[in-house]
Formats: structure tokens, C-alpha cells, sequence
């Protein structure tokens, strides 16, 4: 790559080196790797209760020790191998939820779009109930309604959000029917389904894909609110939010179980958000202002 | 034809709020003791109209609904809308002190890093701007209160009373929406700058600070100002979290007590109201486009 006989090459190679979210992704290789791994990495057992060593401080802090480097909670459970062992949640909602709201979101939207008419007003005044509730509002009365858990928050995820693809693909079809390769595919005596299929499908998967990354950073942020409320995941099971939410009657005496469950919050998000933005630009310039 | 689309969106959103509350358990279940008779419960059950099939338990709701009758809280012994309407207006105070504040911050932030575009302070602007997304609502309003009413102990954690108790759960609620609104005065005031009558007025010699801050923004602030509605959607609906964190007597911490309760009519209530409010804000917005711009006028 260092080769003297393109430097044209080299210097490109390079600018694309700088340009690529390294810091990005490699927190997601973290929190996807710790999810993956889980209780293989963990110090301790993410459930054990310790009673003696309730509220034991970071290491680096008087009375800390490296045996629990990020400290302990109420019930003296190691902050660490929670966090790791949220990571596991957060990646199994995440994996669930937007495939399946972007699945339905883009085949509503792409029907909406290619057939028009009715079927378009249907779907599309649907999206416009559904954006009339707020959205956090619908999530409460469905996680409330459902039994809380992870299936439930993946549910109330996809029920939200499904609306958000769904608008974007039916205005990005809308914009493609007019071309001419539909119209030849048309002519050609393709199917509705194949064209759609075969002929618009590819054409918006780049802007698929580009929601998708987008979505994640606000699905990790909706799931840690659901659970802080307590209406998603349950004990015990472990989540960032739910950390959060046990920890919130002890944040006069121990600031830890209240600041670093969330900062594994933020540091998930910002490197979700970075490399969204980075595909964005990438693949899908045009989209400047999601 | 808008207004009408809207009250579409409304009937549609309650039919969805009562398909929602309806699939959840039984609610005697919680109201009546445990060791109460079966024949109790089907009394109850009756005596509630939950008996009856969803179809014309909807249309019940729907018509007094509209009387503003939703039945009297299960748990409270009160009308339902009564209960909501009482705390009605510490929501809305808190959702216009956040508007207020995300509004003037993202001005001042959004013109100043126009104005130095691409000076330290507009990349600070930027860094800022990425981790103020990254961060839930909830956990900044619980640094907050970690940082401002634990460690320093100089602001309020809880309750409403005076001024002070406003500060904290007002930022936090505004908190979500600065970053967005700051970009979005940065890249109007950036277009702004660059228009001819900036140039001629620069070019007359007018101060730069009236140039700025009096006929540049004048200009700049319109894409805000006419989104203000969204805005203020956007905070009813992060009410629900932000008042039971700051335990703030509104509308969105009754729903969200009334939902661990399955306290049915103040759930209806609450959520439909907050529904109204969002759609009507929203639809607000299309209205004023075109007296606020007259360069965009709503086209249908």
C-alpha cells in the first residue's frame, strides 16, 4: 500500500483511512463483543448479592479495590459485569427491533408508494394516527398492557418506529417510479411484487441501512427509559435502565451506580449516532438533515 | 381539510389508547381484594361496563369522551378529567419554560457559530451538539439532581414551589431539542449571511451587532419559530419522564402512576389530552407557515 508507483492511490487510501469512524466502531465492537461473550468476561456472577459489599466506590476512589474496578450497587452486585451483561439486552433488542420495524416500515412504505390510491391513503393516514400519540405516551400504554419484558420492549420498538421507515421509503418510491427501468420492467410483464422486489428494493437499501444505523442510537435510549420506568426489562434480567432505575433512591450516597451505568449509555450512543452519520455520508449523502 | 385530518388523528389515536389499555389484565383483579368472590368480581365487572363487547364499550367511552366524561378515577373516587385537568397546568408550565429555554439557547449558540463558522467556539458547538444527543433525557436530569441538588445543593431536586424548583426539570426537558434547533439556526443564519441585503447593509457600514442580531436574525429565527409548535409537542411528550424523575405534580407523572395502577380513565384522559394538544400543535404549525413566511404557503 506504501508502493512509490501510485502515490495517487496511496494518498486516497490514506485520506479513506482518516476518514473511517475508527472511534466508532470500536465502541460498537465493544458493546457487541461484550454482549456476544458476556458471562465469559464478567469479574463476578452479574446476579451474585454480596450484602457485606454494598456500595463499595470505583477503584479509584478511597476504600475501592481492582476486584470490583467500577464499584458496587445497593445489594453489593459488581457494576462491571452489570454493564457488560446490559450490553447483552441492549444488542438483543436492538437486533430484533429494527430489523423488524425496518422490514415492516419499508414493505408498508413501498407499498404505499408503488400502488397509490387507496391502499396508499389507508396506510398512510395510519402513520399519521399513530405519529399523533406520542410516542413514549403508546410505549407506556403497551408496555403497560403487555407483559413487561424484552419481548415486550422489542414490540413496542417495532410498533413505534415502523411508521418513521415506512414515510421515508414510500417518498423515495415515489421518486423512483417515475424512472425509466420500472417503467421498462413494467412493459417487460413484471409482477407488482418482483418489480418491487427486484427494481425498488435494491435501489432503497442503502437508505434502509442507513435508518437502521440511525435508529440504534435512539432504541438504546428508548429501552433505557422503558426500563427506567419499569416497564421493560425485569429483574433478572439486566439493563442499562434498569441500573439506572434501582440505583435512583441511593443518588445522595453512592454517585456511581447512578453515573456509570448511563455513561455506557451515552458512549453506546455516540459512537451509533458517529457511525450513522458516517454511513449516512457515505452512502446516502442526500439525506444531510435526518 | 387539515383540520379535519387532524380530528382524524385524534378519534384514531383514542380507538388506539382504548385498544391498549383493554389488553392488559383484569383490572378487579387490583381494585378488589384478594380473597374476594368470583360473584364480586362479575359485579364489578358490570358495574364498570367491562362486561359489555369492546366494540360498544369503545362507543360508551367515545360519546361521553367527547362530553368530557371519562368515567371517574378507579383509584381516586374523582372524575378522570378533573384529575387531569388539575395538574394540566404545572405540564404546560414546564413544557413553555423548556420551550423557552431551548429556544434562546439554540439562538444564541446557533448565530454565534454561524457567525465564527469555524472557529473553536463553533466546533465546541458541534462536539457539544453530538454528545447532547447521546445522552436519554432521564440520566441528564439525574446528573442534574447528582450534580445541583446533591453535591453542590443550591438548586431543588423536587417538587414546585417557587421559581427554583423550575430550573432543573425545565433544562432537562429542553435539553433533548437544543441540539436539533441549534443546527437548524446555524445553517438558516448561515443562508442569511450570505443574501444580498446582508451584503448591502454590511457593505453601508451598519454595526455588526445590529447587522447581526437585528436583521440577520430577524430572517434566521423563521424556520424555528415556525417548527415552535413541534417543539412543544415534542416536550409534552417527554413529560412523561422528566416529571417523574423531578416527582413534578403533572399531567405526564399522574399517567405514568395511573398506569402502574391500571387506573384506566386517568390513562384515557391523560393520554388523549396530551394527543390533542400534540395533533393541534402540530396542525398549528401548517396553519402559520404561510402569515409568518410568505415565502412558504402551505400547498395542498
Amino acid at each position: 500500500m506504501t508502493s512509490q508507483s501510485a502515490p495517487a492511490r496511496n494518498k486516497s487510501s490514506i485520506r479513506w483511512m482518516l476518514r473511517f469512524p475508527w472511534i466508532p466502531m470500536i465502541i460498537l465492537f465493544m458493546v457487541f463483543s461484550s454482549a456476544l461473550l458476556g458471562p465469559i468476561i464478567t469479574p463476578h456472577k452479574h446476579g451474585a448479592l454480596n450484602l457485606g459489599l454494598a456500595m463499595k466506590p470505583p477503584f479509584w476512589q478511597e476504600n475501592g479495590s481492582m476486584s470490583y474496578p467500577l464499584g458496587t450497587d445497593n445489594m453489593g452486585r459488581d457494576i462491571l459485569s452489570r454493564i457488560i451483561m446490559g450490553a447483552r439486552i441492549t444488542a438483543i433488542v436492538a437486533l430484533w427491533a429494527i430489523p423488524f420495524s425496518g422490514a415492516i416500515g419499508a414493505l408498508m412504505g413501498m407499498i404505499a408508494g408503488y400502488f397509490g390510491g387507496k391502499i396508499d391513503m389507508l396506510i398512510m393516514r395510519l402513520v399519521d394516527i399513530q405519529m399523533s400519540v406520542p410516542s413514549l405516551a403508546l410505549a407506556l400504554i403497551l408496555a403497560a398492557s403487555l407483559k413487561p419484558g424484552v419481548a415486550t420492549v422489542i414490540i413496542v420498538i417495532v410498533v413505534t418506529y415502523w411508521t418513521w421507515y415506512a414515510r421515508i421509503v414510500r417518498g423515495e418510491v415515489l421518486s423512483l417510479k417515475e424512472r425509466d427501468f420500472i417503467a421498462l420492467a413494467r412493459v417487460a410483464g413484471c409482477s407488482a411484487w418482483s418489480i418491487l422486489l427486484k427494481h425498488f428494493l435494491p435501489n432503497i437499501f442503502n437508505t434502509l441501512l442507513v435508518l437502521a444505523t440511525l435508529q440504534l442510537g435512539s432504541v438504546i435510549t428508548y429501552e433505557a427509559s422503558l426500563s427506567f420506568l419499569g416497564l421493560g426489562i425485569q429483574p433478572p434480567d439486566v439493563s442499562w435502565g434498569l441500573m439506572l432505575a434501582d440505583a435512583r433512591p441511593y443518588i445522595t450516597v453512592a454517585w456511581w451506580v447512578i453515573a456509570l451505568p448511563g455513561l455506557a449509555i451515552v458512549i453506546t450512543c455516540l459512537g451509533s449516532n458517529l457511525f450513522g452519520d458516517w454511513l449516512r455520508d457515505t452512502l446516502d449523502p442526500k439525506r444531510r438533515q435526518l | 381539510m387539515r383540520v379535519l385530518q387532524g380530528i382524524v388523528c385524534v378519534i384514531g389515536a383514542s380507538v388506539i389508547i382504548f385498544i391498549a389499555s383493554r389488553v392488559s389484565g383484569d383490572v378487579t383483579l387490583l381494585l378488589l381484594p384478594p380473597d374476594a368472590q368470583p360473584e364480586q368480581h362479575e359485579i364489578m365487572r358490570r358495574e364498570l361496563g367491562l362486561d359489555k363487547p369492546y366494540v360498544v364499550q369503545y362507543l360508551i367511552f367515545a360519546s361521553k369522551a367527547v362530553r368530557g366524561d371519562f368515567g371517574n378515577s378507579y383509584r381516586w373516587q374523582m372524575p378522570a378529567l378533573q384529575l387531569v385537568l388539575e395538574r394540566l397546568p404545572a405540564t404546560i408550565q414546564l413544557a413553555v419554560c423548556a420551550l423557552i429555554f431551548s429556544v434562546m439557547t439554540a439562538l444564541f449558540f446557533g448565530v454565534l457559530s454561524a457567525v465564527y463558522q469555524g472557529s473553536w467556539f463553533d466546533n465546541f458547538g458541534k462536539i457539544f451538539a453530538l454528545l447532547g444527543q447521546a445522552m436519554p433525557g432521564f440520566w441528564v436530569g439525574l446528573m442534574f439532581i447528582l450534580f445541583f441538588a446533591v453535591k453542590l445543593g443550591i438548586l431543588p431536586a423536587f417538587g414546585r414551589e417557587g421559581y427554583e424548583h423550575f430550573i432543573l426539570p425545565a433544562i432537562t426537558l429542553g435539553w433533548y431539542s437544543v441540539a436539533a434547533q441549534t443546527r437548524m439556526v446555524r445553517s438558516a443564519m448561515l443562508d442569511v449571511l450570505d443574501s444580498d441585503y446582508i451584503q448591502t447593509a454590511r457593505a453601508v457600514g451598519v454595526p455588526k451587532k445590529i447587522l447581526i442580531w437585528k436583521y440577520a436574525l430577524r430572517n434566521a429565527a423563521v424556520p424555528l419559530v415556525t417548527m415552535l409548535g413541534v417543539y412543544f409537542a415534542a416536550m409534552l411528550g417527554g413529560s412523561f419522564i422528566i416529571e417523574t424523575i423531578f416527582a413534578w405534580p403533572g399531567v405526564g407523572r399522574t399517567v405514568v402512576d395511573a398506569i402502574f395502577a391500571r387506573d384506566y380513565p386517568v390513562v384515557q384522559a391523560g393520554v388523549l389530552f396530551t394527543s390533542i394538544f400534540y395533533v393541534f400543535s402540530n396542525l398549528l404549525v401548517d396553519l402559520t407557515y404561510g402569515l409568518i413566511d410568505p415565502r412558504i404557503r402551505y400547498v395542498r
